[in-house]
C-alpha cells in the first residue's frame, strides 16, 4: 500500500471537501516540486517565454502551412492550378452580378480594375479569417498529441493565406495591365499594403481561433459574418458615392472599416483613376494603427487561453 | 472491490526522504478530477429550441452532467521509473494520464512536472489527410526539433515503426493506413526525442510482435536516460515486463501501489472471481 493519505479523500468525494487538504508528512508535494524544480502541469508560460517559443517553431509553421496547401487541392484533377483559378472565377463572377447587372459601377472609373482589387484584398482576409475558425478545432488530434505553442496553428494559416495571396496579386496585376492600366513604381506601394494586411490578419487569425474554440457554432456563423462585412466595405461599389447622404456618424464608421482601408489604398496603388484625394487624409496611419493594434491584442488574447485549447 | 487488500509495507520509492531517492519527475498530490458531460442530460427534449436554451443556460449548469473521474490520487514518480497503470475500464487510469499531461485541468489537488510530459493516446491522431512523410515531418518540428536535426532522425523513425516493411507506405496519406500502423508512427515520432517524462496510453497494444519488441527497448532506453515511463494497458503481461512499479486504480481511487508484480498479482486476484 503507498499512501495512508489517499485514504481521508475517500470518505469526502466532494472536490470542494477534499480542497482542504489533511496534513500531510513532511515534506509536503509543494515543497518536494519546489525544491527539485518542478512546475504545475498545464501551467501557461510567460508571454515572453510563450513569443520565444512560438519563434522557435517557426520551422514548424512554415512546414505546416505548406503541408496544408498542398492537402488543399490534393483530390482535385487540376491540383494547385486552382491557386490561380479560383481567384479568377471570382472575380469573373462578381464581375457579372455587380458590374453587368446590378450596375453598382456608378461614380467610378476602371471599374473592372477597381472592383477585382476589392474582391482580392476582402478575400484575403476573410479566407484567413474562415480557415483560422477551425484552427483548434480542426487540428485536436495533433494539439492532443504533441505540445507545442498552440499559436502556430492560427499563424501557420495566416502564413498559408499570405501565400495564396502572392499567387493572387499575380493574377491581379495581369488583369489590371490587361484593362489599361501601365506598370509604375506607384506599384510599389502594393508591399507595404499586403504587409501591413497581412499582420492585421495574423491578429484576426488569433482572435477568431479562440472564439472558434471556445464556441463550436461560431464556424457555422462566420461566413454570414464575413459577408455582411464584405458588402460593407465598398468592395464592389465606391463607398464615398454611395454612402454621399448617409449621416456623418455612418461616414466616420465607414471610413474607419479597416478591411476598406486596406481595399482603397491597394486601388489607389494600382490604379491611375484612383487617387490621393479618393483615399481619406488618415489611410496609412489607420491601416498602421489597425495592423498593430489587432496583432498584438489578438497574440494576447489566444495566449490567455492557451491552457485551454484541446480540452474537453 | 478489494479496497485495501494485501496492504505488504513494500517501500514504495515515494515515501523515504532519507537515503537520496531519484529526483522526483512527476508529483500528484491529492488530484480530483471532474469531467462536465454536456448535452447528457438533453436527451428528452432534442430539437433546437431546445438546444438553443441549453446554450443559454449552460453557464448556469443546466445539463451538463459530472463525472468525478479522478478521487483523491496522490503519488510521486521519480526519475528511471517505469509505471504501470492498471485497473478495469473507467477506472480513471486515462484521465489520470490526461491530468498528468496538462491536457484536463484539475478540480482539486495539484500535479508538478519536470518539464513537458508527452501523452501517446491510442486516439491522437496526426494529420489524417496528409502523408506519412509530412506527419514525420510536422510532428518532429512540433516537437521543437530543427529541420537538420528531423534530416537526420527521419530514417531512424521510419524504420522504426515498420511502417515500410511491406512496401513504400510512408508516402500515402495516413487516413489508408490500419489503426496499427497510424498508431506505430505515432509511436515512432514522439519516440524519436527523449522525454522526461512519457505517457503511453494502449499505444503499444495495436503493434505486431516485432514492433512491441522495438517499442519496449525504446522505453528502456528512456528509462536509463533518467526519463519516466507511465503505462496504461490492459495487458498485464507488458505490465510486468515493461514496468518495474505499478499503480493501481479503481473508480477513480488508488487502490495500491507498489512493485510491478505484486501489484498485477493483487489485482490479478482481485479480478479472478
Amino acid at each position: 500500500m503507498h499512501s495512508p493519505e489517499s485514504e481521508p479523500s475517500v470518505s469526502t468525494p466532494e472536490p470542494s471537501a477534499a480542497a482542504a487538504a489533511p496534513p500531510r508528512p513532511e515534506p509536503s508535494a509543494a515543497e518536494l516540486a519546489a525544491r527539485y524544480g518542478l512546475k504545475a502541469s498545464g501551467a501557461r508560460p510567460r508571454l515572453g517565454r510563450y513569443l520565444a517559443d512560438v519563434w522557435r517553431h517557426r520551422h514548424f509553421i512554415d512546414a505546416f502551412a505548406r503541408a496544408r496547401a498542398s492537402a488543399k487541392y490534393s483530390r482535385a484533377n487540376l491540383g494547385r492550378l486552382w491557386e490561380v483559378g479560383t481567384p479568377l472565377l471570382n472575380a469573373a463572377v462578381y464581375y457579372l452580378i455587380f458590374g453587368l447587372l446590378l450596375q453598382t459601377d456608378r461614380g467610378v472609373e476602371d471599374f473592372i480594375p477597381f472592383l477585382v482589387t476589392g474582391v482580392f484584398v476582402f478575400t484575403f482576409t476573410q479566407a484567413t479569417v474562415l480557415a483560422a475558425v477551425r484552427a483548434i478545432s480542426g487540428n485536436l488530434g495533433l494539439i492532443r498529441a504533441l505540445h507545442f505553442p498552440r499559436a502556430s496553428l492560427p499563424i501557420a494559416l495566416a502564413v498559408l493565406q499570405m501565400r495564396q495571396m502572392v499567387v493572387t496579386m499575380g493574377v491581379l496585376l495581369v488583369i489590371v495591365m490587361v484593362t489599361g492600366q501601365f506598370p509604375q513604381w506607384n506599384w510599389l506601394l502594393a508591399v507595404p499594403v499586403l504587409l501591413l494586411q497581412s499582420l492585421f490578419n495574423t491578429g484576426l487569425a488569433l482572435i477568431f481561433a479562440r472564439l472558434g474554440a471556445k464556441v463550436s457554432d461560431l464556424a457555422q456563423l462566420m461566413p454570414f459574418v464575413m459577408r455582411t462585412w464584405m458588402y460593407a466595405s465598398g468592395v464592389m461599389y465606391s463607398i464615398a458615392v454611395m454612402a454621399a447622404h448617409a449621416p456623418a456618424a455612418v461616414q466616420v464608421l465607414l471610413g474607419l472599416n479597416p478591411a476598406a482601408l486596406y481595399i482603397d489604398l491597394m486601388r489607389f496603388a494600382l490604379i491611375d483613376s484612383f487617387t490621393a484625394a479618393d483615399l481619406p487624409p488618415y489611410a496609412w496611419a489607420g491601416a498602421s494603427a489597425w495592423a498593430l493594434a489587432v496583432l498584438v491584442c489578438g497574440f494576447v488574447y489566444f495566449w490567455k487561453a492557451e491552457e485551454s485549447y484541446g480540452r474537453d | 472491490m478489494a479496497a485495501t487488500e494485501g496492504s505488504t509495507a513494500t517501500a514504495t520509492p515515494a515515501a523515504p526522504p532519507e537515503g537520496e531517492p531519484a529526483a522526483p519527475t512527476v508529483i500528484v498530490d491529492d488530484l480530483h478530477v471532474v469531467y462536465r458531460v454536456r448535452g447528457a442530460a438533453g436527451r428528452a427534449g432534442g430539437g433546437g429550441p431546445a438546444a438553443l436554451l441549453r446554450a443559454l443556460t449552460r453557464r448556469k449548469g443546466a445539463g451538463a452532467r459530472e463525472v468525478h473521474a479522478v478521487r483523491g490520487v496522490s503519488f510521486v514518480a521519480r526519475r528511471g521509473e517505469a509505471i504501470g497503470l492498471i485497473g478495469s475500464n473507467g477506472s480513471g487510469k486515462s484521465t489520470l494520464l490526461r491530468a498528468v499531461a496538462g491536457l484536463l485541468p484539475p478540480e482539486s489537488g495539484r500535479v508538478y512536472t519536470d518539464g513537458q510530459p508527452s501523452l501517446l493516446g491510442v486516439n491522437a491522431a496526426l494529420m489524417n489527410d496528409l502523408s506519412g512523410e509530412r506527419n514525420v515531418v510536422l510532428g518532429c518540428l512540433a516537437m521543437g526539433m530543427t529541420p537538420a536535426e528531423v534530416r537526420e532522425r527521419y530514417d531512424g523513425i521510419v524504420d522504426f515503426s515498420g511502417i515500410n516493411d511491406k512496401g513504400d507506405f510512408i508516402s500515402l496519406p495516413m487516413r489508408t493506413y490500419s489503426s496499427g500502423m497510424a498508431a506505430r508512427l505515432r509511436f515512432a515520432i514522439a519516440a524519436a526525442r527523449d522525454h522526461d517524462v512519457l505517457l503511453i496510453d494502449e499505444a503499444l497494444a495495436t503493434g505486431d510482435r516485432a514492433f512491441r519488441r522495438r517499442s519496449e527497448k525504446r522505453i528502456k532506453e528512456l528509462r536509463e536516460r533518467a526519463g519516466t515511463v507511465f503505462l496504461v494497458s490492459h495487458s498485464n503481461k507488458s505490465i510486468r515486463d515493461t514496468c518495474d512499479r505499478a499503480i493501481w486504480l479503481e473508480r477513480g481511487e488508488l487502490v495500491m501501489d507498489g512493485p510491478a508484480g505484486e501489484v498485477v498479482d493483487a489485482y490479478e486476484a482481485s479480478t479472478a472471481d
